[in-house]
């Protein structure tokens, strides 16, 4: 970790000497919400608001171009303002610290990003934040909790369904979807509902293992 | 991505009115509709799609699949493709669609695009993706990166000197078998297009793909009361199993009386500039014997004007066997 003590650096390096139980993700939660808060210091002039019927959305004197907004994240309800640029991925990690879901390719190809909206699977990364007023959002975080996993997350750690873990979280949302889904019996059609998370350890034998598991269960 | 505003239209009148606004609707379009959001926010962050204002539709009520009176099935353009592929008059009387929606593109994908957006999805090669590089799609009279670049993948029929890229849509090619009409609302009111016309061909302007206009908001999509006694099906060849665009696709609707075919309707993919219906090969069909010659002898008419690129010549074969077993499988024989 850098020494270093002067100019933008110094209060970051402070707030971490401080912290007597700083782990990898709170450090790097630190350092995503510092640099998503310089992304965002200098806003552009956009485009002025424009009402649209009875639903102009961005016309906010105080905060000019910012969207509100209210979403419910796995069980509590949300009020965000948002750069009308922010993907619901972006909105998760970087304005509610929910960082399980993971930025991968950040264009619809990985799966990393899966989370459920109104109970069904999406690519968060490709989905405006603005789009999801009103909707409920369910993440990993929500699925379940050390010594309370649900059983396709437990089924993965049985199975070993993982290597390095960037996609993980992204494949267990879409496995878990899975389960609610039309999807047949064998194998090859796990393979084939599961083709949109990619996962570069090549993990995959274990994956399908793990939601035969708890589809057999 | 460039900033713009973001509206939610409550009522079409609305969505139109904002963006009668824009000076085009095609490539440039300041102006856009967005409903799943899979084709658009991928291409805003790429700086390819550069909109000043984003008119969210989702709230429109355009989310019902109805058979009308007629025998018609009409598609609200915000009926999304999971749900349009495992609707039950889909999977019964239009099969192929059904088939060519669960090949396209990934569960989460399926889950989010819109029957509309699918029809808008853009025709596109990775040069189009890449702001650095030339393409006359993207900036018209920069020049086509593709046709001395990488075009393993890219069109074989429909190309022009300005651009050889393909309308990658599964969904598309099937429509174009069922002979879809699409219903526009614009400023003028509604009309109906039928999907042959629907998509232009590149010629010297790549960058206008389809005959939408300021304003227009395609609403719905038409199916034709299905044929008695058909038979659909769609195949796909790709490089890998599942989640891959098509090298070819073949989409067909298919008929026999007393041993005669009496209906077909053919329509290929991953190899014409827009879902490439062939007449000329249903021609070369109607009123003959189902029989694994003359489908192969029809293949070989769908592909006689094919102007393969330094990478995928191989297409030429390949679409033909394609379309021979799509052909084959629908016939059952």
């Amino acid at each position: 970790m850098s020494e270093k003590k002067s100019g933008a650096d110094a209060p970051l390096t402070r707030a971490l000497s401080d912290s007597a139980t700083l782990s990898r993700r709170n450090f790097l939660q630190m350092v995503g919400v510092t640099g998503a808060a310089t992304g965002l210091g200098l806003p552009k002039a956009g485009p002025a608001a424009a009402p649209l019927g009875a639903a102009a959305q961005n016309a906010n004197d105080a905060d000019p171009g910012k969207l509100s907004l209210k979403l419910k994240v796995n069980g509590s309800n949300q009020t965000l303002r948002v750069d009308p640029r922010t993907t619901l991925l972006d909105a998760l990690r970087d304005h509610l610290q929910l960082t399980g879901s993971k930025k991968g390719c950040d264009h619809g190809q990985c799966g990393a990003c899966t989370v459920h909206v109104n109970g069904r699977r999406v690519n968060a990364c490709l989905s405006l934040a603005a789009m999801h007023e009103g909707d409920e959002i369910t993440t990993i975080e929500g699925l379940g909790k050390p010594g309370s996993l649900h059983p396709m997350q437990q089924a993965f750690l049985e199975h070993d369904g993982y290597q390095c873990g960037y996609c993980t979280s992204g494949q267990i949302m879409s496995a878990t979807a899975l389960l609610k889904e039309p999807c047949g019996s064998a194998n090859a059609d796990v393979k084939e509902a599961m083709s949109g998370n990619i996962c570069r350890c090549g993990a995959y034998s274990n994956i399908v293992a793990a939601i035969q598991q708890v589809r057999k269960a | 991505m460039e900033p713009f505003t973001y509206s939610r239209a409550s009522q079409t009148r609305d969505a139109i009115a904002a963006a009668a606004n824009a000076s085009t609707a095609q490539q440039g379009a300041e102006v856009r509709f967005v409903a799943g959001g899979t084709t658009l926010i991928d291409l805003m962050k790429l700086n390819v799609e550069r909109p000043q204002q984003v008119v969210d539709i989702n709230h429109l009520p355009l989310s019902e699949v109805e058979t009308l009176a007629d025998g018609r099935l009409k598609i609200g353009a915000l009926v999304r493709n999971s749900d349009l592929a495992h609707h039950s008059v889909v999977q019964r009387d239009y099969a192929v669609l059904s088939e060519a929606l669960l090949a396209g593109a990934s569960t989460q994908l399926r889950n989010m695009a819109s029957t509309g957006g699918n029809l808008l999805q853009r025709t596109r090669c990775n040069y189009f993706r890449d702001a650095d590089m030339p393409c006359n799609k993207r900036e018209p009279g920069s020049g086509c990166s593709a046709i001395k670049g990488a075009n393993r993948n890219l069109a074989i029929l429909g190309t022009s000197d300005h651009c050889i890229a393909t309308n990658p849509s599964d969904m598309n090619v099937a429509l174009s078998a069922l002979e879809a009409v699409i219903v526009v609302q614009g400023t003028q009111g509604e009309r109906q297009v039928p999907i042959d016309a629907f998509f232009l061909l590149p010629g010297t302007t790549p960058e206008h793909e389809t005959v939408l206009q300021p304003g227009d908001l395609i609403t719905h999509v038409l199916l034709p009361a299905p044929v008695k006694g058909s038979r659909s099906h769609y195949l796909k060849l790709r490089d890998r199993a599942s989640y891959e665009f098509a090298l070819a696709s073949a989409a067909v609707v298919f008929a026999t009386e007393a041993g005669k075919i009496s209906h077909v309707r053919i329509a290929l993919g991953g190899v014409g500039t827009k879902p490439w219906r062939s007449p000329e090969a249903e021609k070369a069909l109607q009123g003959h014997s189902p029989t694994p010659e003359n489908f192969a002898a029809a293949a070989a008419v769908a592909l006689r004007d094919a102007q393969p690129q330094s990478e995928n010549a191989f297409k030429v074969d390949l679409a033909q066997r394609c379309l021979t077993q799509a052909l084959a499988t629908a016939a059952n024989v």
